[in-house]
């Protein structure tokens, strides 16, 4: 994802002469491109989030098109107040990209996990919540939220995550997309963890259940008639993200469902424990030890259909 | 020329009474930079009230947003706000909160979390920059709010960016909210700080019109670095029994007290 990112925002910088990629020291040579075929548009802030965040809230109100870039915790909760008030308060067009989200970077401990950034950044008025699930959405998801012109925040894996989808879909934010078809159960698959639901569903597939996978890149606004077809429709809803259970897109349907009194009991939440993941090893190791491994996703939504 | 110093006078007594109005704290900080504000909108910025959105228009963040009365004077008398409209400072349906709110013409960022203003204000300079325009951009931050580790942060950028563009100014009134700003962290020497970390300084007297001036007139892309403005001041100045008394950072003027005030400001 993160090379999909570069090689975005150097393409999107044709289209957007006002684009301008703020860096919090780090990519090292991953944005070499994008200074050359866009000088004077590429500003490493330092260690200094606070101050991006400021920086590009003044660029934005001057007219520019500002990108923020830093790994996901420090550029989301670091500068949470600059989010808050230089960006989401204007309504100004910045895009936050943290990269390295969820447990990304499961083995560097958890001063580098982000885990509660989807909750925070989705409480913020004016913000959009968006996490693309594949190399192909991170282009998709960037192209859309400059098109866009409001405060989004875009959570980003690391590098190396499969291209999912086989043809480019349509990208819509706040509009899941359908990437496997199914009757029975829903799961509802956020950023890069659409590679693991599509396994659970062939694993429920091998079972003789149908599911349906939707990657659920956008978390603000929800997707409301999906969500409404969904709870109307299937057995299950299950939400899978790389995020706490506090707070997060199941969170985030929850306050839906409550509001709209669709049946509750269909929903089935995968994510990370309300605690510090220590010891956790590598990003395959986290994910079994929070219960977000393909088997043990199948097993839970196979037990709640006494199957 | 306009009466820099009526002007400040009239200033003066608009936040006095706004802040009677509306039962409202920080009477003692908005008059500390008074006559800073008086020369910047009656002589330095170059502005266009019909066109708040006007491009080439001068930036001014009042980072030290508690001092917003100050602020709302100015730009009634520039003409972005009506005079009566000051009336509804602090109250239901109006957009003159206690802290300026980004939605009034002539507000260019959401300030009163201190720390804020020299980043944002340091954006725009650099936006000038790319956009290859000739603005130039203006921040006034407290002394109290130089504890608070983003403005050094900022600093740091526009002094790496050599943004010759930006003229910030300390309030120096010796105060925070609960002490002697030099005694709450250790801010001396603040001109020395500033200058360590690459910037242009000058060390005035923040109540000479003449001096603030003379501290301004060189911004510019060209000066290649940005401008740090320490101006000494009196938190309160202007009125003598507020001036340099700490508990007029939270009172609230009293009628007997305005009436005293217009006396001292010589409108009665």
């Amino acid at each position: 994802m993160r090379n999909a990112f570069a090689k975005a925002v150097n393409e999107l910088g044709d289209e957007y002469s006002h684009l301008v990629l703020l860096s919090g020291d780090i990519g090292n040579r991953m944005f070499d491109g994008f200074k050359e075929r866009h000088p004077g548009r590429f500003y490493n802030c330092g260690i200094a989030e606070a101050g991006m965040a400021g920086i590009a809230s003044g660029l934005a109100s001057c007219g520019l098109r500002p990108i923020t870039y830093t790994i996901t915790p420090f550029n989301t909760m670091r500068c949470l107040e600059q989010i808050r008030l230089d960006i989401c308060y204007g309504d100004l067009p910045v895009i936050i990209v943290g990269t390295g989200s969820g447990l990304s970077y499961a083995d560097l401990g958890p001063t580098h996990h982000s885990m509660e950034d989807i909750a925070i950044m989705r409480v913020l008025p004016n913000m959009h919540v968006v996490c693309p699930a594949d190399p192909m959405e991170v282009r998709l998801a960037m192209k859309s939220a400059l098109e866009l012109g409001r405060p989004t925040y875009i959570r980003l894996g690391k590098k190396g995550e499969p291209v999912v989808h086989d043809v480019e879909p349509a990208f819509e934010i706040g509009k899941g997309i359908t990437v496997r078809e199914g009757s029975q159960v829903a799961i509802l698959s956020v950023g890069n963890m659409l590679p693991v639901a599509m396994q659970c569903a062939e694993q429920m597939h091998a079972k003789g259940i149908s599911v349906r996978v939707v990657s659920l890149h956008t978390i603000k606004p929800l997707d409301a008639s999906l969500l409404a077809s969904l709870f109307a429709e299937y057995e299950l809803v299950a939400v899978v993200e790389e995020h706490g259970l506090i707070g997060g897109a199941g969170s985030a349907i929850l306050e839906w469902g409550c509001d709209r009194g669709v049946d509750l009991t269909k929903l089935v939440c995968f994510g990370g424990a309300d605690r510090f993941l220590t010891a956790c090893g590598n990003q395959h190791e986290a994910r079994a030890a929070q219960g977000l491994a393909p088997e043990q996703i199948t097993q839970k939504l196979c037990n709640r259909l006494g199957k | 020329m306009v009466d820099l110093k009526m002007l400040a006078a009239s200033l003066r007594l608009k936040v006095v009474e706004m802040a009677h109005n509306a039962k409202a704290a920080h009477v003692a900080s908005a008059l500390s930079c008074a006559d800073v504000i008086a020369t910047l909108y009656g002589a330095v910025l170059e502005l266009d009230p019909d066109k708040p959105d006007w491009a080439m228009r001068d930036r001014f963040i009042l980072s030290k947003g508690h001092a917003a009365a100050v602020l709302y004077a100015a730009l009634s008398y520039k003409g972005y706000i009506a005079e009566i409209d000051l009336a509804g400072y602090g109250r239901e349906g109006s957009l003159l909160e206690q802290h300026p709110c980004p939605k009034l013409p002539g507000v260019e960022a959401a300030t009163g979390s201190l720390g804020h203003g020299l980043a944002c204000g340091s954006g725009m300079a650099l936006a000038a920059r790319i956009k290859g325009l000739g603005y130039r951009t203006f921040v006034l931050l407290g002394d109290g709010e130089c504890n608070e580790g983003s403005v050094w942060e900022a600093a740091m950028f526009a002094a790496a960016n050599g943004l010759g563009n930006l003229c910030a100014f300390v309030d120096f009134n010796k105060w925070q909210a609960t002490g002697r700003s030099r005694e709450v962290l250790a801010l001396d020497p603040l001109a020395e700080k500033f200058r360590s970390f690459g910037w242009i300084v000058h060390e005035i007297d923040g109540h000479d019109y003449g001096q603030i001036l003379d501290a301004v007139k060189d911004i510019s892309a060209d000066a290649g670095r940005p401008t740090m403005v320490v101006a000494h001041t009196v938190k309160g100045k202007g009125v003598s029994f507020m001036e340099d008394d700490n508990n007029w950072h939270y009172r609230v003027p009293t009628v007997e007290e305005i009436a005293q005030v217009k006396t001292e400001l010589g409108f009665q």
